[in-house]
């Protein structure tokens, strides 16, 4: 699909999709399962910046904290409020995994914003492991915790008796439904948001093919790629926020299955 | 012009299949403008529902991705 719209003529200079493309960072082979791909590359970056901030930050450990400790106090306190809050006070002992994920999505997402960056965030490869990982320590730990009872989960003790039957199934889909959707929707709005950069990127250079139509079109999109630069800051932060919060609310419910 | 009607009917599917997103627009705009409604009668406790706000706009946004997940797969797998 690539190859027809760079042959079109006047089609687009470059496919807004080239952008996602796995490539091997050394040589040119196939990929396969252990190939560094420039993926790789991209998570361990962000695994690099993770520990490098919080090495860095904790490392002074003064009481009037300085300006890199100030950022990891504050994102150590926003994710440990947000466990107690939504996933309830016995549930911090989940605090470690889910400030792990918490990091490790917002800096691939930040660090997918950098021009000529990949986003590994964008790959649903990448989001469903996160997703198939949460999915599956919910229900353990449900389980474990409760054992059968956990499916009470899916009975509706408060619903009306003949509703019951009808409501658990609708509760059945809606549980294994959740890492699909968990995992689609920070692939998707990551995805969605750098094509979109990406396809006005692609328009920016029109002023070289004609001067006429180059003079309405060009700045517009370089304003369309500087204002939707803006909103994917905040969306890269948000989608991070949303999977964590997501991910407290799971776990809520393993703890306490009842309804 | 070449190409057949299979990938004919593709894009046209992956066109339609955006108007899903319409319908996740009007819910995820539901969400907000309920809950802004709401902080301005009590504005005191707006500030412990936003977790709420944010799973509210999560799951309504959910089924808006699901249908551009159906636009791409038409575009990029069929």
């Amino acid at each position: 699909m690539a190859t027809e719209a760079n042959s079109d003529e006047g089609g687009l200079v470059f496919h807004p999709m080239d952008q996602f493309i796995v490539q091997p960072l050394f040589g040119d082979g196939p990929v396969g399962m252990f190939t560094i791909t420039n993926s790789t590359l991209w998570m361990a970056l962000s695994v690099i910046a993770i520990i490098a901030l919080m090495v860095l930050g904790t490392s002074g450990r003064s009481t009037i904290p300085g300006r890199i400790q100030s950022i990891c106090e504050l994102a150590y306190g926003f994710i440990y409020k947000m466990v107690e809050d939504v996933a309830g006070k016995d549930a911090v002992g989940f605090f470690p995994y889910v400030m792990t994920l918490f990091m490790f999505i917002v800096f691939a997402n930040f660090l997918g914003l950098l021009p000529a960056a990949f986003t590994p965030t964008s790959h649903i490869a990448v989001t469903a492991v996160l997703a198939l990982l949460v999915f599956v320590t919910v229900t353990v730990v449900g389980f474990v915790k409760h054992g059968l009872g956990f499916l009470g989960l899916f009975w509706v003790s408060s619903a009306p008796l003949p509703l019951r039957p009808v409501l658990a199934l609708i509760e059945v889909i809606s549980y294994f439904v959740r890492p699909v959707s968990h995992s689609i929707r920070l692939m998707g709005n990551m995805m969605a948001g750098h094509a979109v950069i990406k396809v006005f990127a692609a328009f920016a250079p029109m002023i070289l093919l004609s001067t006429g139509l180059g003079l309405v079109v060009t700045p517009l999109s370089v304003i369309a790629i500087a204002a939707i630069y803006g909103l994917e800051i905040l969306v890269a932060f948000i989608q991070a926020y949303v999977f964590t919060i997501l991910t407290c609310v799971y776990l809520k419910d393993a703890l306490h299955p009842a309804h | 012009m070449e190409g057949d009607i299979v990938q004919m009917g593709a894009y046209i599917g992956a066109g339609l299949a955006c108007m899903g997103m319409g319908g996740s627009a009007i819910g995820v705009g539901n969400v907000a403008g309920n809950f802004l409604s709401g902080a301005l009668r009590n504005p005191s406790a707006a500030a412990g529902q936003t977790a709420t706000l944010f799973i509210g706009i999560a799951f309504a946004e959910a089924l808006g991705i699901f249908s551009f997940l159906v636009a791409l797969l038409l575009m990029f797998a069929v």
